[in-house]
């Protein structure tokens, strides 16, 4: 049974239907990685999954739980996080307080909180910092940091190397790498040498509906489909 | 210059704008007893409107729910402690600080728990239906204010309250030349008593990390699992006691009170709110800390232009800073 | 769909069409002075409140600070009225310095707050409208006061002066209504209110119409394909508020009365609002169901609940409800539940109803 199904979703924001018909089976384990133009309804995917755009008809369930209609909040109980493309980083607090509300009691499991730090660094060093005064790629850091520090089953990151150093996004990608041996992970990327070398499955969404769904190693082998989904010139 | 507005930046920024102010009003003045008369009152009055706007600005912040009934509390708050106060009138009267002490505590109390329960029913009847739409928010808090303010002339009538003050607030202390009324510094520092609670609350307590959380962004604490929505409403109610208590105190430093208490305070409040900046307390405080002395100042100084000043204020600081003095980060 | 839609559209101008004539033939129709006085308050409330539907209706942002616009109108008028003698000179003195205050202070409080917030907007008109009650009671040497001020009009609208005199020297009578100064006032009013409603229709159904009504859809997105949103608002608040200045002056030509009252008090903002929300906002016809019904009822309603309360005194409960005093409890909670419950309002709820039949 895949983890998270989404049936012929539509989502409309205003009186605009950004998502037509968004049929999609993430299976458990692995990177997941949605492709897809700019617009093409990527970033609202992620956001009907976690409930922040209500799908509507349509339907998403999560381990064979119906999430439609359920509020956000509720949604993460279950052990989705969600990395937003704006990292939604609380700039007034602290690294320390960013993460302190992530977690589920208000404190800290040692073991997480030291596989963060060994992760990223920065942000041990940065900890009683206001997370405004963070560089973009350590917000984005503590961004994914923030979905970590608890055990979760999946979680929704949308675009987390827009705009990151090379060096960064190597650091990233390491992270991704050993988050997901035990998370799944769906991932919303631009950058396709970023998503072939990390994801297993992939999907190209194309206009508000799924337009190629498969492995990322048959994918990346296709040129010819490359060139006619994603416009690569390589 | 730049060098010099780093040394500002560093003392603490805008945070000195009070100080500037005391500081020019001194010389304008010129007669130092009656500045430090003039101050003390601005402060008092200060803490007051904070009591006031506080909540105002943060469920702003909070929900983006401007309530324009907000001032209803502030008035509720008023005559219900005066109506305890005159029921306790003998309390008040006594030679006993300690029956005296009761009496206003206890209708402040009243006042507090009025505004918990209005605030509750307002936020369930009146502002739930309407959370997002900006537009009929304003319309529908606007009717409620009207039906609100009927409510009060219905049950005390329009005619002025007298409102007793405890036998140990009247009067002043004499300091060498200088008279303090100590009502005005029993409102100061009871104001900050709350100010430094809440602050406390807000720095130190995990709701108050959740608060600050969500005023920067909502949809993200949402995502981190938590319901802001419940969140909101126990803000909502400790805004709606805060504004009541605001009126309670308010009403005891006139000792006069007539229906239109929560007209008058609205616009203020309003004014402190803007020029603090919407969603931070620290920016509330500076805002009615700024209306509390340039209020009392300019009344004294020029009395004709003391009703224009808040406005002057306002515009000057907006044309200066649009977002306000400290707004939450956003 | 959209024929039917046509349909509910075509009724509520057909009513607006009905209340137009009527108005146009008040003076025949009704002939009493108080049903006079009623009908041109009728006539100056539909342009102040189509005006205020101009703003709320078509930008989606609330204004508090409509009076004092209505209130410059009035007391540029009326002090060019005292000052200068009733002359023509002082009406178009008195109306022009009105529209221009307003104008800028229009221009000063859009480019103030507009760009910041749209809930910015709505604070600070508060608190300017607020400062202008002030400003009208202490500088009473002008304003006069609380009390206001009465001056004369042009000789024109005296009830005194004769339109059409017969061979005895007497006024003419036009099936029993003489055609006295007083009707000429009235049609002063009646073209004036006219010209100005027709003016903004024809705004609104121009481009510029259209543009807003994009930007009210969404904002967002008028702003991405270039539209100026910021530059157009504060376009609309200044339109808005030079013709509300306008019926402000109109009004006060008619009433030759000014004061806080009948100009500048909050209760008249109060009623703006209700009369949006009542006749529909955003349609413009709306204004005009909705002033219409709201001076009614401000005439008429009130006296018949006095009168039913002292009939009724000595049923229980029934008298406190029908108590005048607790006119404005009731209008506030019509009015929360309207926005609840029919935010289209009469003339928005008419065309959807027509739709869904």
């Amino acid at each position: 049974m895949s983890l998270l199904t989404l049936n012929a979703m539509q989502t409309r924001i205003g009186q605009y239907a950004v998502l037509h018909d968004v049929t999609l089976e993430v299976p458990e384990g692995g990177v997941f990685v949605l492709l897809g133009r700019n617009g093409a309804g990527k970033t609202t995917t992620l956001r009907s999954v976690m409930g922040l755009w209500k799908p509507s008809p349509g339907s998403v369930s999560f381990r064979g739980t119906d999430l439609t209609g359920m509020h956000t909040a509720d949604i993460a109980r279950l052990g989705i996080a969600f990395v937003p493309e704006d990292m939604g980083i609380f700039g007034g607090l602290t690294v320390e307080e960013n993460l302190v509300l992530a977690t589920a009691n208000g404190s800290f499991d040692t073991d997480s909180l030291a596989r963060i730090w060994r992760l990223f660094p920065a942000l041990e060093q940065f900890w009683t910092k206001a997370a405004w005064s963070l560089s973009g790629g350590q917000k984005q850091m503590l961004s994914v940091a923030r979905a970590i520090i608890e055990p979760r089953e999946l979680i929704l990151i949308d675009e987390p190397t827009k705009g990151l150093a090379p060096s960064i996004i190597d650091a990233m990608a390491e992270a991704f790498r050993e988050i997901s041996v035990h998370t799944t992970l769906l991932l919303v990327e631009q950058n396709f040498e970023f998503a072939r070398a990390l994801g297993h499955q992939m999907a190209v969404i194309e206009d508000g509906r799924i337009a190629h769904t498969g492995s990322m190693a048959d994918f990346a082998a296709n040129k010819d489909l490359q060139a006619s989904l994603l416009s690569l010139s390589a | 210059m730049d060098r010099f507005l780093t040394t500002i930046d560093r003392i603490g920024g805008v945070n000195l704008l009070p100080l500037a102010v005391a500081l020019v009003a001194f010389f304008l003045i010129g007669v130092p007893s009656s500045w430090v008369t003039l101050t003390v009152a601005g402060l008092a009055m200060g803490m007051m409107i904070f009591l006031m706007a506080s909540g105002l600005s943060l469920v702003f912040g909070l929900m983006d729910v401007l309530n324009f009934g907000h001032s209803a509390f502030v008035s509720f708050g008023a005559f219900v402690a005066a109506s305890v106060l005159g029921w306790l009138a003998g309390w008040l009267g006594a030679e006993s600080v300690v029956l005296n002490i009761a009496a206003i505590f206890l209708a402040f109390l009243a006042a507090i728990v009025f505004g918990l329960a209005a605030g509750w029913f307002f936020e369930a009847v009146i502002i739930k239906p309407v959370y997002h739409d900006h537009l009929r928010q304003i319309l529908i808090t606007v009717g409620a204010l009207i039906v609100a303010e009927q409510m009060i002339l219905a049950v005390w009538g329009g005619t002025p309250i007298n409102v007793p003050r405890p036998n140990f607030l009247t009067g002043a202390v004499l300091l060498g030349d200088v008279a303090i009324e100590k009502y005005r510094v029993f409102a100061f520092l009871l104001g900050l008593v709350v100010y430094l609670a809440l602050k406390f609350t807000l720095s130190r307590t995990r709701i108050g990390l959740l608060i600050r959380a969500g005023v920067e962004n909502r949809e993200m604490v949402e995502a981190l699992g938590f319901r802001i929505d419940r969140l909101f409403v126990a803000v909502f109610m400790l805004g709606s006691a805060l504004a009541a208590l605001g009126g309670a105190m308010w009403a005891g430093y006139e000792t006069l009170i007539t229906p239109a208490l929560g007209a008058e305070m609205m616009i203020v409040v309003f004014i402190v709110v803007i020029i603090g900046g919407l969603g931070s307390i620290e920016g509330t405080l500076l805002g009615a800390i700024m209306v509390g002395l340039v209020a009392n100042y300019v009344g004294f100084l020029a009395p004709k232009l003391a009703l224009a000043s808040n406005m002057i204020l306002m515009m000057a600081i907006l044309l200066w800073r649009p977002n306000g003095l400290r707004p939450a980060v956003k | 769909m959209t024929q039917e839609t046509d349909r509910g559209a075509d009724f509520v101008k057909l009513v607006v069409l009905l209340i137009a004539a009527l108005l146009l033939f008040a003076p025949f129709l009704f002939q009493d002075i108080r049903s006079l006085e009623v009908a041109a308050r009728i006539c100056v409330f539909i342009v102040l409140v189509a005006s205020y539907d101009l703003l709320i209706g078509y930008t989606g942002i609330v204004s508090f600070a409509h009076t004092m616009f209505f209130g410059f109108g009035a007391y540029g008028a009326a002090i060019a009225l005292r000052q200068m003698g009733p002359g023509w000179d002082a009406v178009l003195l008195g109306t022009l310095a009105g529209a221009l205050v307003s104008l800028v202070m229009a221009i000063a409080i859009g480019l103030l707050s507009l760009r910041v917030k749209a809930i910015f907007f709505a604070m600070i008109t508060l608190a300017a409208a607020s400062v202008a009650m002030v400003l009208a009671s202490q500088l009473s040497q002008f304003t006069g006061g609380e009390d206001g001020i009465t001056y004369k009009t042009p000789d024109l609208f005296k009830t005194a002066t004769k339109l059409v005199v017969t061979e005895d020297g007497k006024v003419a009578r036009l099936f029993g209504v003489k055609l006295n100064g007083k009707l000429a006032a009235y049609y002063f009013v009646f073209a004036s209110s006219l010209v100005l409603f027709v003016f903004m229709i024809r705004l609104v159904g121009s481009p510029i119409g259209t543009i807003l009504k994009a930007i009210r859809e969404n904002e967002a997105r008028a702003e991405a394909i270039g539209y100026r949103v910021v530059a157009y608002r504060t376009f609309v608040f200044c339109v808005s508020a030079v013709i509300a200045s306008l019926a402000g002056s109109v009004y006060a030509i008619w009433l030759k009365y000014t004061g806080p009252d009948t100009a500048l008090s909050f209760s008249i903002m109060i009623d703006i609002l209700l009369m949006v929300v009542i006749g529909g906002m955003g349609t413009m016809y709306g204004a005009v169901i909705g002033a219409v019904l709201m001076v009614l009822a401000q005439y008429y309603l009130r006296d018949l609940m006095g009168t039913a309360a002292e009939a009724l005194a000595n049923v229980p409960l029934l008298p406190f409800i029908l108590n005048p005093d607790m006119w404005l409890f009731w209008l506030g909670v019509i009015f929360i539940l309207l926005v609840y419950f029919f935010p289209k309002g009469i003339a928005g709820s008419l065309a959807r109803k027509e739709t869904e039949a």
